[in-house]
């Protein structure tokens, strides 16, 4: 499927949660001190990332405009927990490397961002594929960094010892300041390559589907959603939407009970 | 016409003050404590010093053929190179200083933008950088297999000190700490030449020694109070590395400020902290607070008083 294999590509290459939109800054800097630890950050991330993503968007019919963000978070902290209980019963090493980051992965940034911006929106396959697609560039991105700071921080990669013995380890490159420097490094280096690619001439641009909602900062040309064609059509500023609702109040033949004229408006929003 | 009428557009004053000028009126003045640090730890003191000079010069160097921007002829890596080697203890291994000299000219001093843009004194960030990646190495002061401890870790330990042989410096440390006499020289020197003023040091060490004085735990007790004044790299920092130009404030008030920010941070590192020393981070930590100090000292500026009187 063109559109799945596309998907991937945009979450692991073109917008890439961490060297390229910068999102879920706290576990990144945070658990990536060594190789293993952002491999598993990275892969519970994704299992999550990919499963809220499908189940938001198969739910995305039926979740009323207004209480979407709660919806989400109950959504993403049921796999939250259950990945948790997982990681406690077969990799309990892990579980407790990675500590309290496992839980917070239900205020992760890029799995709320993805919600909102791309499954809310878009039929399931196409979420899952770019829940999995977004999980991975995570994943590399994590494995990376842990790699770097893995090696000059102990030596070693995936706890494999592989410097000389005359290395001294860089102590600074296993605590919070070596995660800036590498991430830092790391985001230089990606930037570096996509500017030879975009001079060779590869398209090098964002993929639109992925919109982020954020047409200030959006380089992508000829989009449609520009000029209050934003996903959430639902989401009127709030004078109009009371004008509506007086209007409906004159429609209303008096003395008749008049329902929450709120959830009236929620409904026929939505079909 | 005659010349009086000729037209230019400003600045038509101009200070005969180069940065290469007063960056090699620095290195001048740090040749005592330099030299003192030789002739007490020997001569792979200056080793070390000439490693770290040519390792930040030699980075300086290849950015500048990078960018296609010669900045080593300013000599403000050799002042970084310098400053970084008399930070360092004599035990340290030779590619110690090469790593901190990369690090305070690559990324403190030119990712920000080369002289000028560094948020941070190159020097100190380096000597940090240093200190978190290799503590074993940084804070072993030995020297001629004599393993001690230096004055203000004996001091912290409750252990009485010779406050005369640290004026002098004949006490274990960094490489330029230890004598109060050459850094004092030095810093006379600048003073005279009107490089560095007062200002900051004096401040810095009038609060430092008040908060020694009345949370030290020793009263006013002066062997304490000079030994605290006169250990460790309080000196050093005091006079040339707080004063350095580019991470100080620029105004008059926001450098008393300065000064007594970093006496308060210095006082509260070595009381409550867990080691002796506590120079460098408070340094640190009061560059990056001084966008903020200048922007609540900036002074009003001629017409936009709003009815204050201007002195």
């Amino acid at each position: 499927m063109n559109r799945a294999g596309e998907r991937l590509y945009n979450g692991l290459v073109k917008e890439n949660p961490t060297f390229v939109m910068m999102l879920g800054m706290c576990p990144t800097l945070a658990v990536t001190t060594s190789a293993m630890n952002g491999l598993g950050m990275g892969l519970t991330t994704t299992a999550v990332l990919a499963m809220s993503n499908l189940f938001i968007s198969a739910l995305r019919k039926i979740i009323p405009e207004r209480v979407r963000i709660p919806a989400f978070i109950v959504i993403i902290a049921s796999f939250v927990t259950i990945v948790q209980l997982l990681l406690q019963a077969y990799l309990n090493d892990l579980n407790k490397a990675l500590g309290v980051y496992i839980p917070l992965i239900v205020v992760n940034c890029i799995i709320l961002g993805r919600a909102e911006s791309f499954a809310y929106s878009n039929p399931p396959i196409a979420s899952l594929f770019d829940g999995i697609g977004m999980g991975l560039g995570f994943t590399v991105a994590l494995t990376c960094i842990g790699i770097v700071r893995e090696l000059l921080g102990a030596g070693e990669i995936f706890g494999v010892h592989v410097m000389p013995d005359s290395f001294t380890p860089i102590g600074i490159f296993v605590l919070a300041p070596g995660a800036f420097f590498v991430l830092a490094g790391l985001t230089a280096l990606q930037n570096y390559v996509k500017i030879i690619g975009a001079r060779k001439g590869k398209d090098m641009s964002r993929i639109g589907s992925g919109c982020s909602q954020d047409c200030m900062n959006c380089d992508v040309k000829g989009c449609g959603k520009r000029k209050g064609k934003s996903l959430d059509e639902g989401k009127k500023p709030p004078k109009p939407e009371k004008a509506a609702g007086e209007d409906k109040k004159e429609e209303q033949e008096p003395g008749m009970e008049i329902p929450d004229l709120r959830i009236i408006d929620l409904t026929k929003d939505k079909k | 016409m005659s010349d009086s009428m000729k037209i230019s557009s400003n600045p038509h004053v101009r200070s005969k003050a180069t940065v290469s000028g007063i960056m090699a009126a620095v290195v001048v003045a740090l040749m005592p404590a330099a030299g003192y640090g030789i002739y007490h730890f020997g001569p792979r003191a200056l080793e070390l010093i000439l490693i770290s000079i040519v390792s930040t010069v030699g980075t300086e160097f290849l950015f500048g053929l990078i960018r296609k921007k010669e900045t080593v002829g300013d000599l403000s890596a050799v002042v970084t190179g310098l400053l970084l080697a008399l930070n360092l203890p004599v035990s340290v291994p030779w590619w110690l200083p090469v790593i901190g000299g990369v690090f305070a000219i690559l990324v403190v001093k030119e990712l920000f933008g080369g002289l000028g843009q560094n948020f941070m004194n190159p020097a100190l960030a380096a000597r940090c950088f240093l200190l978190i990646s290799f503590p074993a190495l940084m804070t072993d002061f030995s020297y001629d297999a004599v393993t001690g401890p230096t004055p203000l870790a004996a001091l912290k330990a409750g252990e009485s000190v010779n406050v005369l042989d640290m004026i002098v410096g004949r006490t274990a440390g960094t490489i330029g700490e230890t004598s109060l006499i050459a850094i004092v020289a030095g810093a006379c020197f600048l003073i005279l030449l009107g490089i560095i003023d007062l200002r900051i040091p004096g401040s810095y060490l009038i609060t430092f020694l008040l908060f020694e004085a009345v949370f030290g735990r020793h009263g006013f007790d002066p062997a304490y109070l000079s030994a605290q004044l006169a250990g460790g790299g309080l000196m050093l920092g005091a006079f040339f590395m707080a004063t350095d130009y580019v991470t100080r404030p620029i105004t008059i008030g926001g450098q008393y400020l300065f000064g007594i920010f970093l006496g308060l941070m210095t006082g509260i590192f070595r009381i409550y902290g867990p080691g002796a020393e506590g120079v460098s981070y408070a340094i640190i930590l009061g560059n990056l607070l001084v966008p903020l100090i200048e922007k609540i000292t900036w002074p009003t500026a001629f017409g936009k008083g709003g009815g204050r009187r201007e002195k």
